[in-house]
């Protein structure tokens, strides 16, 4: 029987919603047990938030000062320790699985399954490559055990008003010093969390400066969405790059997308793909973004969106 | 300090993929070629640290069939110093990969190691991760900014929160994000150049790589396709539709 162990991402004392699409995964390999494993140097809060995922049988809470700022370095030793008995040991696609899971996949000596879409069986999986161009089916040989990240879009979260036990646990591991962490930047933002909103607007460089991206900023006010964009609108400078959505951003499944002055590069389409409804505002009628637009506007952005945030009020 | 770069052939980011048709992998024959974007970034960041007069010398890792010569030239005239080749026809996975750049570390013993975040072939984003695992050295990934001082480097990374600085000793992984930095082209005389400078070929047996991890890719099929759209001539028909969807 499997037995799932899931690492659990946090930030600043809050659990990180991923998880629960992290357990979604789990639960679909119909497992004996799945525990989350909570790494911090205080791990009560989160670990309590963790505990109230419906489908949790435990929640394993690793205190100890080491592990105050996820260095994957410091994390994948006691991850090793703790999949003892396991048979998959799983963690979000984001950017703090996809530094973490590898190292502990290379200390299992085992490989790992990157951004695992669908379960097919308990050793058989989907995942994306090419860009999410090609979705391959792999196989993990049924003796070792599963090491994945899950790609956070491709997953409903388990709901809350589960009761798992909490565990404190102490891990018996070698770290290492030679990784410090100095500091996090962070852009401050009201707005909802890209990752996980319901409904996203994003511009491109079609936007045209910093200071023009406040139209796109008012609209997604109004729709209480989260605000995006495509890469070129960031290496332009108008907005910081963890708005990036894309192969090499962030991929997101949003009920509504709003693409402003996106052309659709390829790189772009895989982040966005998932979406519930696409809609797309862009003046170029050939704009590729208009392939996969359920909803097509050919239109200046300048003109049409202050009269879309007026009819919407 | 010597710098191991990982420089990967992959099929170009501008071609559009097709899947065979009986699944058995994507359509690569006739397909154009190019190193990987990362790797090339990654290549372009070595040769800077080099021209600060932090690092003496470049050494590009292909590991590849016997026809990946020429990408190999290519990570010459960028500026390489010269160039290691594993020779081997059957992909590898970032596990085999990993422990494959683990014999030559040993073999080079390098003050860095800057492989790209992911190849964009396989997407897997695993191979720095791994090697530096095996290698019991930091690792620094999605690095958008490096700077080496002494036995240390400072890293900044793009994260999902923000950006994250590290502090590492070296020897040491980075892996590259898109924004650390903008590669050289190759100038004419630097391909001319680049035909004089070593390569080391090493079929892949003769490494003596560990085996087990692997995994098997079995069917590739095309993503499913989006339900053809509609396109609304203004505003108002915009809003109707948002609402029809329950939208607005």
């Amino acid at each position: 029987m499997s037995k799932v162990l899931i690492v659990a991402e946090h930030l600043g004392g809050q659990l990180n919603p991923a998880t629960a699409k992290v357990v979604a995964a789990a639960r679909a390999i119909s497992p004996e047990a799945i525990d989350v494993a909570v790494l911090a140097a205080d791990p009560a809060a989160v670990a309590a938030e963790a505990a109230r995922i419906e489908g949790v049988s435990r929640v394993l809470a690793v205190a100890n000062p080491a592990n105050e700022h996820p260095v994957a370095q410091v994390y994948a030793p006691q991850v090793a320790k703790l999949a003892e008995g396991y048979s998959h040991v799983f963690g979000p696609s984001t950017t703090f699985g996809k530094d973490l899971m590898p190292a502990v996949a290379a200390l299992l000596g085992t490989g790992q399954v990157s951004d695992l879409m669908s379960v097919e069986g308990p050793s058989r999986f989907t995942r994306p490559m090419y860009a999410g161009n090609a979705i391959v089916t792999v196989e993990v040989p049924a003796d070792e055990t599963v090491v994945a990240t899950v790609r956070v879009a491709s997953w409903q979260a388990a709901a809350g008003g589960g009761s798992a036990a909490v565990e404190n646990v102490a891990v018996d591991a070698t770290l290492p010093t030679h990784t410090r962490y100095k500091d996090l930047s962070q852009a401050k933002s009201d707005r909802p969390d890209l990752q996980s909103a319901q409904r996203v607007v994003s511009g491109g460089r079609g936007v045209g400066s910093a200071e023009n991206f406040e139209i796109i900023y008012k609209l997604a006010d109004r729709l209480g969405a989260a605000v995006g964009a495509s890469r070129a609108a960031v290496d332009a400078g108008y907005v910081p790059n963890e708005m990036q959505v894309g192969q090499t951003g962030k991929i997101i499944a949003p009920e509504l997308y709003v693409a402003v002055g996106i052309s659709g590069a390829i790189q772009h389409l895989t982040g966005i793909k998932d979406a519930r409804t696409i809609v797309a505002i862009n003046k170029d009628p050939e704009a590729p973004i208009f392939e996969i637009a359920d909803i097509g506007l050919v239109g200046d952005l300048f003109k049409v969106l202050p009269e879309l945030e007026a009819a919407l009020s | 300090m010597k710098i191991l770069v990982g420089y990967k052939r992959v099929v170009d980011y501008n071609v559009r993929i097709q899947v065979k048709p009986d699944g058995s992998g994507v359509v690569t024959d006739g397909v154009k070629l190019s190193a990987n974007p990362f790797d090339e970034i990654a290549l372009e960041e070595a040769l800077r640290l080099r021209e600060k007069g932090v690092a003496e010398e470049v050494v590009v890792v292909t590991m590849g069939p016997a026809d990946a010569q020429a990408h190999i030239r290519n990570g010459l005239a960028m500026g390489a110093n010269r160039a290691i080749h594993v020779v081997t026809d059957a992909p590898l996975q970032p596990l085999t990969a990993a422990r494959a750049f683990l014999k030559l570390v040993e073999k080079e013993q390098p003050g860095l190691v800057i492989l790209g975040k992911q190849a964009i072939d396989d997407d897997a984003n695993q191979t720095g991760q791994m090697l530096a695992t095996l290698w019991g050295r930091p690792q620094a990934t999605f690095a958008s900014k490096l700077e080496v001082s002494g036995d240390t480097a400072t890293v900044t990374r793009e994260v999902d929160a923000g950006l994250e600085t590290l502090e590492i000793d070296l020897p040491a992984v980075v892996t590259t994000d898109l924004r650390l930095n903008e590669p050289r082209f190759i100038k004419l005389p630097d391909i001319m150049k680049a035909k004089s400078k070593p390569i080391e070929s090493i079929p892949f047996a003769d490494l003596g790589v560990a085996v087990g991890g692997e995994q098997t890719l079995s069917t590739f099929a095309p993503p499913e396709a989006r339900k053809k759209g509609v396109m609304v001539k203004d505003v108002a028909e915009l809003v109707e539709q948002l609402k029809a969807n329950g939208l607005a």
